[in-house]
């Protein structure tokens, strides 16, 4: 990500993301009751920050130009293997609730994670894994009693 | 009236010192030096992630619990920034300045030691204020109506947005963000679902937890991951180390306690950040010392005088929160948060109605503080082993804990579902160097700002001079006012000097 926005287009991006969070919010505010100042609707609020919000973002991108830091940017290499592994292992966290339990969301979430650290090895990410999914099972379902089968299917 | 802020503050510890409060307040400090300590999380997500544990505790115990986290937080991050030049928190990031160059001459134990004396000065500092200054306030809160409501919140919200890291526009503008997620879900006044994109889930609003960890705990992970690599120091300090000699004291002293003024200072500013006050503490110190060349190899005012000021802001920024209602940055929002799940309505009435939580709370710093300082002294060793806790065990780790976390709050799984878009949300903005703190104070006050800002508009019948006109509503429009002024100057001064820098070089080329 580091090298697709970098300091000279940084602003342009995110001027142009806060225009858009705006305008969308002032669309969806307007489908709500705007009402007038002394009786404001549920659509007032929404729609006056989304108006606010779009004219910042416009203001960031007017500015973009003149705000490039000066001196070098220290580049980072996009980091896939660490974003992937993070973003699965929480969505495993959340399928494996469903159809697994406690337990198996657990192994999942703690495993995947870490085989995103080049530095660990399967075997080490296997042992971490085993050792969380332990202490979890012990603090969360045997101590602190949550409602949180170990083990559902579906 | 300091007889009766004394006799308070001695129901105070009898409410502070019951062992049910005094353990809980324990175990905050002690989670939250531990959350200190360790590289890569910081006060917020410990909070937030303690947060669900809340629901099932009595008021008292909760309150004194999440404090103890955001203080024993501050002691545990200097001891990372003093001995492995890890600036993880950003408060403390400037310690590392000259707390890294002392450790490299082997004075670690001083550095500690010193950090010690100075925040527990500035702590203590920090409560008299509170305890004298939050009656004081409470009387001036009763006179506020909506408009002066929410001309405050307007500041705190401006402040917060312009005082945050980076650009004061870019600050703003996280705020408003924060602003419009506190929407989402149904409003109180009409029944209408805004905002949920068709989720039944979202009526019930944002949960707090998974906001705050997604964008502070899974977008932080986002952003390190592979990329944080810490060597440790292999420093040893004993305990003889850390009781400074009387000549390091008497240096050390008043940068202290100027450290400790900037702090209370900023502390009552609303939407102040931590960050900024330690780093202005910082400066002070260098501009007023006879020997500024000493800064950064290892002089011991630059450290006294940070930390002191984190600690003293720490426990004054307590006092708009709990005396009108009022967050002053994102931690207190938290805290703010805390108090709204249970079912505490903040504001000025809180100090009378709910006297045994207020001044327990004040109570409980002390104790807190004293403990952590009994804590520290002899669990340094463990401290120091435990920053040497590999970041690619730690943030599996962690991870499981959000997870559960969040699930714990109401037992859903979709709101870790809204832990990873927040995450991934915090990731981006942190990329287009959007700061995140802002949204957490936008989130919490949201609801609170539209509430009194439909209430003042509909007492006025749509006029909204109202806001300027009542003097109290005024005075704080005209400091926000002046506050985007002061911005806007800065901005274009720093442009004009730009353009004329860049005219020059362009005829020095011709």
């Amino acid at each position: 990500m580091q090298g697709f926005i970098n300091k000279y287009n940084r602003d342009y991006y995110g001027g142009a993301l806060m225009l858009l969070l705006g305008l969308g919010a002032m669309l969806q505010g307007m489908t709500y009751p705007v009402g007038t100042l002394s009786r404001m609707g549920p659509g007032f609020f929404p729609v006056s920050l989304g108006a606010i919000l779009a004219l910042i973002g416009l203001i960031i991108i007017a500015t973009a130009k003149s705000s490039i830091p000066a001196g070098e940017e220290v580049h980072l290499p996009p980091e896939w293997r660490g974003w992937i592994c993070i973003i699965t292992s929480i969505f495993a966290f959340i399928v494996f609730g469903i159809y697994g339990g406690l337990l198996p969301a657990t192994f999942a979430v703690v495993f995947i994670s870490a085989l995103g650290d080049r530095q660990n090895t399967v075997k080490q990410a296997f042992v971490l894994a085993l050792a969380v999914t332990v202490v979890g099972v012990v603090i969360f379902w045997w101590a602190l009693q949550m409602q949180f089968p170990l083990f559902r299917w579906g | 009236m300091i007889e009766q802020s004394l006799t308070d503050l001695w129901f105070g510890f009898g409410v502070a010192l019951q062992p049910h409060n005094l353990m809980w307040s324990f175990f905050g400090v002690l989670i939250g030096n531990l959350i200190g300590v360790l590289p890569g999380l910081g006060p917020i997500s410990a909070i937030a992630m303690l947060l669900p544990l809340t629901y099932t505790m009595k008021l008292v115990p909760a309150i004194l619990m999440l404090s103890g986290i955001f203080y024993g937080s501050q002691y545990g991050g200097a001891i990372g920034a003093i001995l492995l030049n890890l600036p993880c928190h950003p408060p403390h990031a400037v310690t590392c300045l000259d707390g890294y160059p002392l450790t490299k001459q082997g004075k670690a134990g001083t550095a500690l030691g010193i950090t010690m004396i100075a925040s527990f000065f500035a702590a203590s500092f920090g409560i008299i204020v509170m305890i004298f200054a939050s009656p004081l306030l409470v009387k001036f809160a009763f006179k506020l109506g909506p408009a002066e409501i929410f001309s405050i919140m307007l500041l705190g919200l401006l402040a917060g947005g312009t005082m945050a890291k980076g650009s004061a526009l870019k600050g703003v503008a996280m705020t408003v963000v924060g602003l419009l997620i506190g929407i989402v879900g149904t409003d109180v006044n009409s029944g209408t679902a805004r905002f949920t994109l068709g989720f039944v889930e979202l009526q019930d609003k944002i949960d707090l937890v998974a906001l705050s960890l997604g964008l502070f705990g899974v977008g932080e992970f986002l952003r390190s991951v592979n990329r944080i690599h810490i060597v440790g120091s292999g420093t040893k300090v004993r305990l003889r180390d850390m009781r400074p000699s009387k000549a390091e004291l008497k240096q050390a002293f008043f940068p202290m306690v100027r450290g400790t003024l900037i702090g209370t200072l900023f502390g009552a500013m609303p939407g102040t950040g931590p960050t900024i006050t330690t780093f202005i503490a910082y400066a002070v110190e260098r501009k007023i010392s006879k020997t500024p060349e000493r800064f950064g190899h290892g002089a011991i005012e630059g450290v006294a005088s940070p930390e002191a000021s984190s600690h003293s802001k720490t426990q004054v920024d307590f006092i708009p929160t709990m005396s009108l209602g009022i967050p002053g940055d994102a931690i207190m929002a938290l805290i703010l948060g805390a108090l709204l799940i249970q079912g505490v309505q903040p504001g000025p009435q809180l100090i009378s109605e709910h006297a045994d939580l207020f001044w327990g709370l004040i109570a409980s710093f002390w104790v807190g503080n004293v403990l952590l300082l009994v804590l520290n002294v002899p669990l340094i060793g463990i401290w120091v082993k435990l920053l040497q806790v590999p970041y690619r065990y730690l943030y599996p780790s962690a991870l499981f804990f959000i997870a559960i976390g969040v699930y714990s709050a109401n037992n859903s799984l979709f709101e870790v579902g809204e832990v990873l878009i927040f995450g991934l949300a915090g990731a981006l903005f942190a990329t287009l160097e959007f700061p995140a703190a802002p949204i957490l104070l936008g989130y919490v006050l949201g609801p609170m700002v539209e509430e009194n800002f439909r209430r003042a508009l509909l007492l006025s019948r749509g006029d909204m001079m109202v806001l300027v006109k009542r003097p109290i509503s005024g005075g704080f429009m005209a400091v926000s006012a002046l506050l985007v002024l002061t911005q806007l100057f800065f901005w274009l001064r720093s442009a004009l000097r730009e353009s004329i820098r860049k005219k020059e070089a362009r005829a020095r080329l011709s």
